[in-house]
C-alpha cells in the first residue's frame, strides 16, 4: 500500500505537489510512482530560473529499469532544485515526500494547486492501475 | 492468459511484483533489482527460469540434425558436455541463441522462452526422419554467485563443485548444468515442477536470495552477455553479434543453415558488438544513436550498472570504431567510451 500524504496535491502522471508556508511549491514523485519505477539511479533536472508550465515536462527520472519524463504540475519558475539527487537518486526511493523532492517553483498562480487531484483522487488513480 | 511456472506461488508469497514476459507471468524484482544483483555478484541468488524452452532431440540422427540446425558443432560434445550457439536462418541472420547439452541418449536444447513457437516451427520445417523432437515439461531454476555452488551442493546433496564449466550431471530426474547468465559461478538446474518448488524453498532456507528478471538483465549485460531480440535478431549477422566465437567452421564441409550467407562476410564483417562506458551522468537505453569518429552505431541494451555504479551498453558499432564516442540521450550528446566487454566477471570490474 502506497503512501499519499494528504497535504499534498497530485497529477495522475504521479508527481506531487505541495504549497509551503512560504508560498514557493515543492513538488517530486509519489510513492507509487518510486515503488513502480523500482531503484531511482539518475535524475535530470530543470535548471534554476527555468520557466516550467503545468502539465509540461521539466525533467527525468531513470530507473534501473526505464526512464519517465517528470511533470511540473504548476506553471511558474524553478527557484531551487534539490541537487543533492545527483549523486544520492536512491533518496527518491528512501524518501520521496522529503529529502526525494525535485524541484520547488514559485507559482505564477497558487490558485492552480485546486484544479491537481487531492489524495483520494490520486489514491483511485494508482488503484485502478493496479487492478 | 498468462502463463505460470511451478514456482509462481512462492515468487507471490516472497513479494515479487509479477509482470507479463513472453506470455508467462514472472517476477522482475522482490523488492530492490539492485540489492537482487549485489546479491548474486557476493553471495548467491537464485532465479526462476521455467519460463525458458527446453527441447530433446533424439533418435539416430538426432547429431546429424542438430549439426544442421546449430551453427556450433555438437559433435565436439561429449556426454554431459553443453554448448552455447546459434540458430541461423538461410540468410544467417539469428533466429535465436541457445544451449545445446549432450545426455546419454541423445540432446537437450535450451531455448528462449520468447521465441518458443518460431523455433518448435523451424524444428519442425527441418525435420528428419530418424531424428525426434519433444517439448520438455520441466522446471528451471538458477543458483548463482561466488557461493551458489556450494550451497547448492549441500542442499542437493551432490558434489556439484565437481561438474566442470559448461558441462553437466545428470541427478536422478534432474539435469545440473554448470552454466549461467550472469558472470558468475553457479548452475542451473532443470527439474520436475513439483521437486523445483521443494529445491527453491531448501535453497532460500540456506539463504540464497530470490533475484528477478530485472536483476537478470542487469547482471547478464555487465557479464557482456547477449539478449536475444535485442543484441541478436533475424536481421543481423552473428558475426556482428560478438557471437562470432560460437561459429564452428571446422569441418568445412558441414553445411550449417546459415554457412553459405555468412561465410563471406568471415574475418571482414562491417560491424561489430561491442560495449560502451558513459563517462557522463545518465543511462544508456536499447535505440540510441552512437556517433564515432568511424561512422554511426546503435545502443542494442542499455543499463545502469550496480556494480560499477555508471551507466554500460552493448552497441552495434562500424568494426573499427574504438576510444570516444558520443552518444544522443534524448536530443543531448553524452560522452562515452567503447570498450571490450564483458565489463565484470565474477565479481571483478574488468574494464576502466
Amino acid at each position: 500500500m502506497s503512501e499519499t500524504p494528504s497535504e499534498c496535491r497530485y497529477l495522475a502522471t504521479h508527481e506531487w505537489a505541495r504549497l509551503e508556508e512560504d508560498g514557493t511549491v515543492t513538488i517530486g514523485i509519489t510513492d507509487h510512482a518510486q515503488n513502480a519505477l523500482g531503484d531511482v539511479v539518475y535524475v535530470e533536472l530543470p535548471e534554476e530560473g527555468q520557466q516550467v508550465g503545468s502539465g509540461e515536462e521539466a525533467g527525468v527520472v531513470e530507473s534501473v529499469k526505464a526512464a519517465s519524463d517528470i511533470y511540473a504540475p504548476v506553471t511558474g519558475a524553478v527557484v531551487a532544485i534539490n541537487a543533492a539527487l545527483e549523486d544520492e537518486p536512491e533518496k527518491v526511493n528512501q524518501d520521496p515526500y522529503g529529502e526525494g523532492w525535485f524541484f520547488k517553483v514559485e507559482p505564477a498562480d497558487p490558485g492552480e494547486l485546486e484544479d491537481l487531484l487531492d489524495a483520494d483522487a490520486y489514491q483511485e488513480v494508482c488503484d485502478a492501475e493496479e487492478h | 492468459m498468462t502463463r505460470q511456472t511451478p514456482l509462481h506461488a512462492e515468487h507471490v508469497a516472497a513479494g515479487g511484483k509479477m509482470v507479463d514476459f513472453a506470455g508467462w507471468s514472472m517476477p522482475v524484482n522482490y523488492g530492490s533489482q539492485i540489492e537482487e544483483h549485489q546479491a548474486v555478484r557476493g553471495g548467491a541468488g537464485m532465479f526462476d527460469v521455467s519460463h525458458m524452452t527446453i527441447i530433446d532431440v533424439d533418435g539416430a540422427g538426432a547429431e546429424a540434425y542438430l549439426r544442421r540446425l546449430v551453427a556450433n558443432d555438437v559433435a565436439k560434445l561429449k556426454v554431459n558436455g553443453a554448448l552455447y550457439g546459434a540458430l541461423l536462418n538461410e540468410r544467417g541472420g539469428v533466429l535465436d541463441d541457445l544451449i545445446v547439452y549432450r545426455l546419454e541418449n541423445g540432446y537437450r536444447c535450451v531455448v528462449n522462452a520468447s521465441t518458443r513457437d518460431k523455433v518448435l516451427g523451424w524444428f519442425a520445417r527441418h525435420a528428419a526422419p530418424d531424428a525426434q523432437f519433444a517439448e520438455q515439461d520441466l522446471a528451471m531454476i538458477a543458483v548463482q554467485g561466488p557461493d551458489a555452488v556450494a550451497i547448492a551442493s549441500e542442499v542437493m546433496g551432490e558434489a556439484l563443485a565437481e561438474i566442470k564449466p559448461f558441462a553437466a550431471l545428470a541427478a536422478g530426474d534432474a539435469l545440473i548444468g554448470r552454466t549461467g547468465y550472469t558472470g558468475e559461478d553457479g548452475v542451473e538446474v532443470m527439474l520436475p515442477g513439483d521437486t523445483a518448488v521443494t529445491l527453491w524453498r531448501r535453497l532460500a532456507a540456506a539463504g540464497v536470495a530470490p533475484a528477478g528478471l530485472g536483476a537478470r538483465d542487469t547482471l547478464r549485460l555487465e557479464a557482456g552477455l547477449n539478449l536475444y531480440g535485442q543484441d541478436l535478431d533475424e536481421d543481423t549477422s552473428p558475426l556482428a553479434s560478438n557471437i562470432g566465437w560460437t561459429i564452428a567452421w571446422e569441418p568445412v564441409d558441414r553445411d550449417f543453415i546459415g554457412r553459405a550467407a555468412i561465410e563471406p562476410a568471415r574475418g571482414q564483417n562491417e560491424e561489430k558488438l561491442t560495449g560502451l562506458l558513459l563517462q557522463d551522468k545518465g543511462v544508456l537505453r536499447h535505440g540510441q544513436v552512437v556517433t564515432t569518429p568511424f561512422g554511426n552505431g546503435i545502443i542494442t541494451s542499455g543499463t545502469f550498472s550496480p556494480t560499477m555504479g555508471s551507466s554500460i551498453a552493448l552497441a552495434r558499432v562500424p568494426r573499427a570504431a574504438k576510444g570516444d564516442c558520443q552518444v544522443d540521450i534524448r536530443g543531448k550528446l553524452k560522452e562515452a567510451r567503447i570498450v571490450k566487454p564483458p565489463f565484470v566477471r565474477n565479481g571483478k570490474i574488468l574494464v576502466e
